[in-house]
């Protein structure tokens, strides 16, 4: 359950990626445009998203032991 | 002053290269994915560090300085999301297979996964014909750099010869590990560097404030997005960071964790390394239009070496050229590491040797073919044209295009051989004719329109994927179970 709410952000983040309401926006934030702090934040959220991922919706069964040996040689 | 501080640099580069060495074990696996023994530090810096290229350093000034901060969104904030999600979903899983079957190559995967030389064979011409632009546009990059800080005192041979040079030297000789080491470094050098650079050009400036004041009451279009990106261009150009999926260097890199887990850090830490690197690049482009009002086309590409000159000549500038060398050589190492794996994988082991070739004869055929990649790459560099530049853009179009192949052969068991090969002649039909149409326009998008190439060219080679896999008889359970195995 907890897997697919984190995985359901992904879309919401790629959906808010597109800002048109800030496209026109020349407001300054810490003398900075608002249009460039917005994708700051972005990235932060997108940070934050992957330590959720990590942290919440590990994939435990991809871990391939040492003991695991190749099964076969790649020809 | 700045000939020393590269020589310095250059130096050091090869001293770690070297230390790298005392680890090596000799075999083929250790050469080409270095045992798999990369724990995250090196993973987060090889990833990142192969994925920027001089581009984001030189590149991304020369764009803001024409369209603005909406450059910002269009190249780095979505790749922030995009490309740790494809780590996520696609890189941990090509890592798990690989350690499970020894694969080295994509070639090796792709061809097993369906049971067919053929995908194997078309791949392997596609994905090289790809690469070739990518690793022109590095060595070119060195010169003309190098060329531009000496105001013209190195010609511009000079230039792409050191960087091939050194990279051959602890490429052939360090393998992936050396190659892993190396990164690490030079990604930490050019981070480090262009923070420096940014501080002392902005506090000349007058501080953040004052400059995009500054900029914003002559240029106020620059601080918004406004007509300079399209709505749709913002939308459809998230495709292009998808390229990732299908590179071989990232592919190879994929395979070198020591463990599953070893990805955790780095997909935590990249999104905030890209906003390090590109933030500064961005603002600086914009405000580099106090000093430059006047730079037309390619020559804002420029706009960031200038800045140094004025601001902060002599030693920043040196540093420069050395944060610019790291950037190029950290990608340039990777991509012909991964060509020489495969060119000895998939081509001289697997139909020369039919899979028998001894661990010495491996190294020794994946440093001589590093060393005759370079050398050529070299000389075309020498005889190409300039305006090789915009074929970068349609390198990634080409790889992110492929991106429907990977996730069908990790996520649908029904594909099939001729979905795959149907999916691959999509894109090469699709990109060539993009390509023919739109190469020698500058930001060329569908119509006119916003929309980028690449979107379509990927929905097309997805549909095919579906469309042929549904039409043709199912794979085989036995060939599917071994890719599929049931979770413990």
């Amino acid at each position: 359950m907890t897997r697919k709410l984190i995985y359901a952000l992904l879309p919401v983040l790629y959906l808010l990626h597109n800002d048109l309401w800030l496209w026109n926006d020349a407001t300054l934030i810490a003398g900075l445009p608002v249009g460039l702090v917005y994708h700051i934040g972005f990235c932060f959220a997108a940070s934050l998203t992957m330590y959720l991922l990590v942290t919440r919706a590990w994939p435990t069964h991809l871990e391939v032991l040492d003991a695991d040996t190749p099964e076969t040689e790649p020809s | 002053m700045i000939l020393g501080i590269i020589a310095v640099y250059l130096a050091m580069v090869l001293f770690v290269g070297f230390a790298s060495h005392r680890l090596f074990r000799g075999t083929g696996e250790d050469y080409f994915v270095a045992s798999r023994s990369i724990g995250p530090f090196l993973l987060l810096m090889s990833l990142f560090g192969t994925n920027m290229t001089a581009f984001a350093i030189l590149g991304a000034s020369g764009e803001a300085y024409h369209a603005g901060i909406g450059v910002f969104a269009l190249m780095a904030s979505i790749s922030a999301l995009v490309i740790p999600s494809v780590f996520f979903f696609i890189g941990t899983r090509i890592w798990a297979l690989g350690k499970r079957h020894g694969f080295i190559t994509q070639v090796q995967y792709f061809r097993q996964r369906w049971d067919s030389d053929a995908v194997g064979a078309v791949l392997f011409v596609v994905l090289i014909a790809l690469l070739i632009p990518y690793l022109l546009i590095g060595v070119m990059a060195g010169g003309l750099t190098l060329t531009q800080i000496t105001k013209g005192q190195v010609p511009e041979w000079t230039g792409g010869l050191l960087v091939c040079v050194v990279v051959m030297t602890y490429v052939c000789y360090g393998g992936l590990r050396g190659t892993a080491w190396v990164n690490a470094f030079q990604t930490m050098v050019f981070t480090i560097l262009g923070g420096v650079a940014f501080w002392v050009i902005i506090s000349q400036l007058g501080g953040m404030e004052a400059a995009i004041a500054t900029v914003g009451a002559s240029h106020p279009e620059l601080l918004i997005r406004g007509e300079n990106i399209k709505p749709l261009k913002l939308l459809t150009y998230t495709c292009i960071p998808l390229s990732v999926g299908m590179f071989p260097h990232m592919f190879m890199h994929w395979l070198t964790a020591q463990r599953a887990e070893t990805f955790r850090v780095p997909l935590i830490l990249y999104p905030l390394c890209i906003a390090a690197v590109w933030v500064p690049s961005v603002i600086l482009g914009v405000v580099g239009h106090i000093d430059f009002p006047d730079l037309a086309g390619p020559a804002a590409n420029s706009v960031l070496v200038r800045l140094i000159d004025l601001h902060a000549p002599e030693v920043l500038a040196g540093l420069l050229a050395a944060g610019v060398f790291a950037a190029v050589m950290s990608s340039l190492d990777s991509q012909v590491l991964s060509v020489g794996t495969m060119f000895t994988q998939d081509v001289v082991r697997h139909y020369g040797f039919h899979g028998k070739m001894s661990e010495r004869q491996q190294v020794f055929c994946g440093r001589a073919f590093v060393a005759i990649i370079l050398t050529v790459t070299y000389i075309i560099a020498q005889l190409s044209q300039r305006s090789i530049f915009q074929l970068g853009v349609w390198s990634f179009t080409g790889f992110a295009s492929l991106f429907p192949i990977v996730v069908a052969a990790l996520f649908w068991r029904r594909s099939t051989k001729y979905g795959a090969l149907a999916s691959i002649g999509t894109v090469v039909v699709l990109w060539t004719y993009f390509l023919t149409r739109g190469w020698q326009v500058r930001g060329y998008t569908v119509g006119g329109e916003g929309i980028m190439p690449v979107a379509v060219i990927i929905l097309a080679a997805a549909a095919s994927m579906i469309v042929v896999s549904l039409a043709t008889s199912p794979p085989s359970p036995g060939v599917v179970d071994r890719f599929f195995p049931a979770r413990k």
